[in-house]
């Protein structure tokens, strides 16, 4: 699909659409502003561009979708038309924090949590989107040390006295993903990266409404004969606005004070409730 | 359509909220029960972390007391002084339901915890409530009088000593039973996230022998004073009370409440006892088959911190 056909589907949120288009305008003018540069690049590179700086939780936010449009400049494309062409791979990574994994096993006769593995700062959110499988693009080493896809990125684990990563096959380590894909906050897309022009590519991530706030990072790899050749990141932050922020902002301030106002609404809504169906 | 709650973090369906305040509410209202044991798993199965949910449906819990409160006072079926005493062993009973949480969650037991104190609970009030209501409905179809309340018969734990006389619930009794009773509340409370008027009910019903009408009326007193002191505990320890959570469920939890309530006064308080024991005893089953089935995920997991 084309992004005016998209952004039409995802019309009810305009505030997306309008962010759509402030990207794919973005994009257009770096694809005609980079060869204007005059010489041609001596080192790949790569310009992104995010559709959403700031993400506002308002009170009927349910989830947002952002768009990244992005250049890639391969060194010298116009002299060697034959030169590899470029892989793109975009991780999104939400704000860190940390989980207790139980592992349940039956114990006189009833499931008791009874094994746990705690895993320490991984990310909240995290989105791996390529143009096309990441195992073609580079060697397992290569994949392994630039943290490319769901299974290569670190996630560190207390286990017993150590701290470190885990193999991929380890089945707390596999359950940690599965559950957290369940909830939309992990995945991984191996078509999500599509090439509008050659050079110019763009890709979609959804961000469920129950993803934590902060800052998240898009980092973008170019790769090229499987080693990565450019690489840039960039953030946007969800932060809450309005009504929900100031609610917020009262608890966490005020929370003595906000559980007495609490209390004392409670009572109110019990008393108007009690007044107005009244029996007399 | 979806509410986000800021404290939560999460959108939430709003009228499916709005109905399980009115579904409980309405229960709540007809039985004269808190209804926290209905409502707080029903949050959690919404996906509302469980330490929110507890701590939101403190407020939704001394909202819908303080209005069946109210009606019970204006009738004078309240024993102010019986309630007093309860609430003294009530908020050690707190106390020592916070500590005990506390204790549990780093054993990483909780969730067992909960499940087992559920379903033992639930099953043993629900099977009792049952049995006794069976046999009330089988005297009144038989036409034969009901019990009468023969004052002589005191069990050994009511004769123990500092006896006080509680005039409105015509009882003279040990006021160690009734710390005792408070306590055991205070703690159920803390730990499961439920005010336990469906405990307090019938331990005044059948071990104090409290008329079933002032039982109803003093259970909402002492659950709306430990509801709305668990607000603003949980407000200031915890954090996690989600006011508009609360809100949209205090709305249509004072609602229904004030339909069931009308239902439930055009019932025999026997069926209405029978109805009760039926719903405490499906609760406490549904949670006892999740803890034999072989779960469907193996692995669980919790969040502890969030990094802003």
């Amino acid at each position: 699909m084309t992004p005016p056909v998209r952004a039409a589907a995802a019309g009810r949120r305009s505030g997306r659409m309008r962010g759509l288009w402030t990207a794919a305008l973005a994009a257009a003018s770096l694809a005609l502003a980079l060869p204007a540069g005059g010489a041609e690049p001596e080192r790949d590179r790569l310009v992104v561009s995010i559709s959403e700086p700031v993400v506002r939780i308002t009170s009927t936010f349910s989830g947002a979708s952002l768009v990244v449009f992005g250049v890639a400049e391969v060194a010298g494309a116009d002299t060697a038309p034959d030169a590899a062409p470029p892989d793109i791979v975009v991780t999104v990574r939400g704000p860190q924090a940390s989980y207790v994994a139980w592992r349940k096993s039956r114990v006189a006769g009833l499931w008791v949590n009874s094994d746990s593995r705690t895993f320490l700062d991984v990310p909240a959110f995290l989105s791996v989107q390529s143009n096309r499988p990441v195992e073609d693009m580079a060697s397992p080493e290569v994949l392994r040390t630039e943290q490319i896809g769901l299974s290569r990125n670190v996630l560190l684990q207390r286990v017993g006295p150590d701290f470190a990563d885990v193999v991929p096959t380890d089945s707390f380590r596999q359950a940690f993903l599965r559950i957290q894909g369940s909830e939309d906050l992990y995945e991984e897309n191996p078509r999500g990266v599509t090439f509008l022009a050659p050079r110019v590519f763009r890709t979609e991530f959804d961000i469920p409404g129950r993803a934590p706030i902060g800052r998240y990072d898009v980092s973008v790899k170019l790769l090229r004969n499987g080693q990565v050749t450019a690489q840039s990141t960039e953030h946007f932050e969800i932060i809450k606005s309005g009504f929900e922020q100031n609610i917020a902002i009262f608890s966490q301030n005020d929370a003595l004070l906000y559980g007495i106002a609490v209390a004392i609404g409670s009572l109110i809504i019990g008393f108007i409730g009690n007044f107005l169906f009244r029996r007399e | 359509m979806t509410i986000y709650l800021p404290i939560a973090e999460l959108p939430v369906a709003i009228f499916s909220v709005f109905a399980m305040g009115l579904a409980v509410g309405f229960i709540s209202g007809m039985f004269g029960v808190g209804g926290g044991f209905l409502m707080t798993p029903l949050l959690i199965f919404t996906g509302v972390p469980p330490t929110v949910a507890v701590a939101s449906v403190s407020p939704y819990m001394a909202a819908s007391s303080f209005s069946g409160a109210l009606s019970y006072l204006r009738k004078g079926m309240v024993d102010l002084p019986l309630a007093g005493v309860l609430l003294i062993g009530g908020l050690v009973g707190t106390l020592a339901g916070v500590l005990l949480f506390l204790w549990l969650r780093i054993i990483g037991q909780v969730d067992l915890a909960i499940r087992l104190a559920y379903t033992v609970l639930l099953g043993t009030i629900g099977t009792m409530m049952l049995v006794e209501s069976v046999r009330a409905i089988r005297r009144t179809r038989r036409g034969a009088a009901p019990v009468v309340r023969r004052p002589g018969t005191h069990a050994w734990f009511m004769r123990l000593p500092l006896k006080m006389r509680f005039r409105r619930s015509r009882i003279y009794v040990s006021a160690i039973p009734v710390v005792g009773i408070g306590f055991m509340i205070g703690l159920l409370g803390a730990v499961l996230g439920v005010g336990g008027g469906f405990i307090l009910v019938p331990a005044l019903i059948y071990l104090l022998r409290v008329p079933t009408t002032t039982s109803v009326g003093t259970s909402l007193v002492l659950t709306l004073v430990t509801m709305a002191a668990a607000t603003v505990l949980h407000a200031e320890a915890n954090g996690t009370v989600d006011a508009v959570l609360a809100f949209v469920l205090m709305i249509g939890g004072t609602m229904g409440a004030q339909f069931g309530a009308r239902t439930g006064q055009t019932m025999r308080p026997e069926n209405l006892r029978f109805l009760l024991g039926l719903l405490v005893l499906a609760v406490g089953l549904r949670v006892a088959v999740d803890l034999v089935r072989h779960p469907s995920d193996l692995y669980v997991l919790t969040t502890i911190e969030v990094r802003r």
